[in-house]
């Protein structure tokens, strides 16, 4: 099956962004297709170089970057989002791109199913 | 990036595909952005000539309530564009009944016009969207 996701919480703040991976590498695991991945609202702090959690804990954003490699994974991160809270190319972590909603309703038309993670 | 459809190229496998969309506005309007935030995506979503409808519910209904001041909080009053939102072709406007009897509200005191329904047929009609965005 072919699977989108929106996620609109910020990581270390809320559950959300910790859930909605796990439920992506489960679904690749099963031999799913993630075809995107939507970053939206505080979500956008998902991408930013700029995090350095404490050594004991996990990596939220290398989590995604390396996700994005190993599967072809789409991670795109709101423009206006992101300028709101501070996220430019210049800190964006690997794997992400910035672009427009569309591309979160283009992901609702071309996925088989679009599933959200938020509060 | 094209601006009216969100930094997309329409391409082939998107075009001509007519999927029913509805977007959940389950917050109130200030104290949080997802109000905000939601309504620029049913805006730019309107570009993507989808099947759309909007749903209130919970403190969402206060979304849509007239006479909203937003002065003192230093935050802009965005309720003047859900009555744009009909020159965008989002026309199905869903509030729930249940929410509105629980914060005393009446129709009379939306900024919209919208269709009321009762928990059980906003169920009814969730089930038949093909995808649900719930902000």
């Amino acid at each position: 099956m072919k699977i989108g996701l929106l996620i609109n919480e910020g990581p270390y703040q809320h559950q959300a962004t910790d859930t909605a991976y796990l439920f992506a590498k489960a679904a690749l695991a099963k031999g799913h297709e993630i075809d995107r991945i939507f970053f939206y609202h505080d979500g956008v702090n998902n991408s930013s170089s700029l995090t350095e959690p404490p050594q004991d804990d996990r990596n939220i954003v290398e989590r995604w970057s390396k996700m994005a490699e190993e599967h072809n994974v789409d991670l795109v991160v709101c423009v206006a989002a992101a300028l709101r809270r501070g996220i430019k190319d210049e800190n964006l972590a690997a794997g992400f791109r910035i672009s427009g909603l569309g591309q979160l309703i283009e992901a609702g038309i071309q996925a088989d199913r679009l599933v959200t993670f938020g509060d | 990036m094209n601006e009216t459809t969100g930094g997309i190229a329409m391409d082939d496998e998107s075009e001509g595909t007519i999927k029913k969309f509805m977007y959940i506005n389950r917050k109130a309007p200030y104290g949080t952005v997802y109000a905000l935030e939601a309504l620029e995506v049913v805006l730019i979503a309107a570009a993507f000539d989808q099947d759309v409808s909007m749903v209130f519910c919970d403190d969402g209904v206060y979304q849509i309530v007239k006479g909203q001041h937003t002065k003192f909080i230093d935050v802009k009053n965005f309720s003047p564009t859900y009555r744009a939102l009909e020159g965008y072709d989002v026309e199905k406007l869903y509030v729930s009944k249940e929410s509105m009897d629980e914060r005393g509200l009446a129709e009379d005191d939306l900024l919209v016009d919208v269709e009321i329904v009762d928990n059980a047929k906003m169920a009814d009609l969730m089930e038949d969207q093909d995808v649900v965005l719930s902000f």
